[in-house]
């Protein structure tokens, strides 16, 4: 979400300056009532269609369990163990799909299940009601941003680990016999990919003792300037460790792309498909790759 | 001298174990070629695996050692560039064309041997 306001955005450290007496009472309403408040908020829940994904009864149960952790920050003003138990919560409710919105709308919901009943409970006084919500509000709000703030940072962890296992998948290295390397690639290849492509070919390299690798781009649909001479360099870097790489399935659009931006291709030995790269690397692994302008004659040997 | 340079049959091996200084590789230079020439050598390798850092000087270094090696008749090939180093010099712009690279002292063998074994039979 709004990645740059949360991380500076700390609510002040302590509530400020409230009657603790009146939130000490506050508390001990909120735990005097906490089965008939609780059961009202369930209904509220349920009533918005929020978290359709959990059945009513981990529902309870896990409102039960942020309804005490609430109460209790509001006593202490301290939230970690709040904090904590949302990031838990949200690991665990986040595979499932449950939503940002939803858990926002949850903690406002018991925000104002809450108020709500405090202008019950109050309403006589005025003045008193003035004076606790004043003790209940910052606090309530500070824990609303607690709690939506934490779903959302373990949510970003979340995609942050996925996007790192997306891209370790992303472009194998395989071995097809000895000193021959392949890379599929398939997808967008963008820049960030498109350098971590390299490290793992030139590391494959490396580890294999490979002499000819074959770049299979059959799977990529379009290629950009930055990336095209990037491949250039790959191609080059893999050269000078030793090896030859053999670029396949070049698309005609990317082709044609490659030509436009007057890529220097000089020194990219391609070949049409699979196939063709596969015979061709088999070729100049019987025959010596690293050497240039090969003679076929020499190949019989 | 901060280089070892061994004599493998026709072909010198050159091995550079630490970072050399710009004067140090200008030495190096004019003491290969010297000894190319001494030797009658056919083939020089230069072992650049145990170098992190590669900087522009020295890559463009190595290829005028290749020039002047092949002006005195020896082919040179470069081995053990690491991938960190790989990719540093294929950014640096400049044109690696003259450099002949293998993965290792083996391959730099027997890519010698077919190189100076090629020029033979041209020349016969």
């Amino acid at each position: 979400m709004n990645q740059e306001n949360h991380p500076h955005e700390d609510p002040p450290p302590q509530v400020p300056e409230v009657d603790r007496s009146l939130l000490h009472e506050l508390v001990a309403y909120l735990r005097d009532n906490r089965t008939e408040l609780r059961e009202e908020w369930v209904a509220r829940i349920t009533q918005a269609q929020l978290l359709g994904v959990m059945t009513p009864e981990e529902i309870f149960s896990e409102v039960t369990a942020v309804y005490d952790n609430y109460v209790d920050a509001l006593e202490t003003g301290s939230i970690e163990t709040l904090q904590a138990y949302a990031r838990d919560l949200s690991e665990r409710i986040i595979p499932r799909g449950v939503e940002t919105h939803e858990v926002v709308g949850i903690v406002l919901l018991l925000r104002d299940v809450l108020a709500r009943a405090l202008f019950v409970e109050y309403q006589r006084d005025a003045d008193l009601l003035n004076r606790i919500l004043d003790a209940y509000e910052p606090a309530a709000n500070r824990i609303a941003v607690t709690v939506s703030v934490s779903f959302v940072e373990e949510r970003e962890r979340v995609i942050r680990e996925q996007q790192e296992a997306i891209r370790e998948l992303s472009t194998p290295v395989l071995q097809v016999r000895e000193r021959l390397l392949i890379l599929p690639i398939i997808g967008v290849l963008d820049s960030p990919r498109a350098r971590q492509l390299t490290e793992q070919l030139l590391g494959g390299i490396q580890a294999n003792r490979a002499k000819v690798v074959v770049i299979d781009i059959t799977g990529v649909a379009t290629i950009d300037l930055t990336v095209a001479n990037h491949l250039v360099q790959t191609v080059e870097a893999a050269r000078l460790m030793g090896a030859s790489a053999i670029i396949t399935g070049l698309s005609s659009k990317i082709a044609q792309t490659l030509v436009d931006l007057g890529v220097d291709l000089s020194m990219m030995r391609t070949v049409g498909d699979l196939q063709g790269g596969l015979e061709e690397a088999e070729r100049l692994i019987g025959y010596r790759p690293a050497v240039k302008g090969s003679r076929p004659d020499a190949a019989a040997t | 001298m901060s280089v070892a340079i061994l004599r493998q049959g026709d072909y010198l091996i050159a091995s550079i174990q630490v970072d050399l200084s710009d004067s140090q590789v200008l030495e190096l230079r004019d003491d290969l070629s010297d000894r190319i020439g001494r030797f009658r050598a056919r083939g020089l390798i230069i072992d650049v695996a145990a170098l992190d850092v590669i900087d522009s000087f020295v890559a463009r270094s190595l290829g005028s050692i290749a020039i002047t090696a092949r002006l005195r008749g020896a082919e040179t090939v470069i081995t053990g560039i690491e991938p960190d180093v790989a990719i540093a010099m294929v950014q640096f712009d400049l044109d690696l064309a003259p450099l002949r690279t293998a993965l290792d002292l083996d391959e730099a063998l027997s890519l010698l041997d077919r190189l100076t074994q090629g020029a033979g039979e041209d020349g016969a």
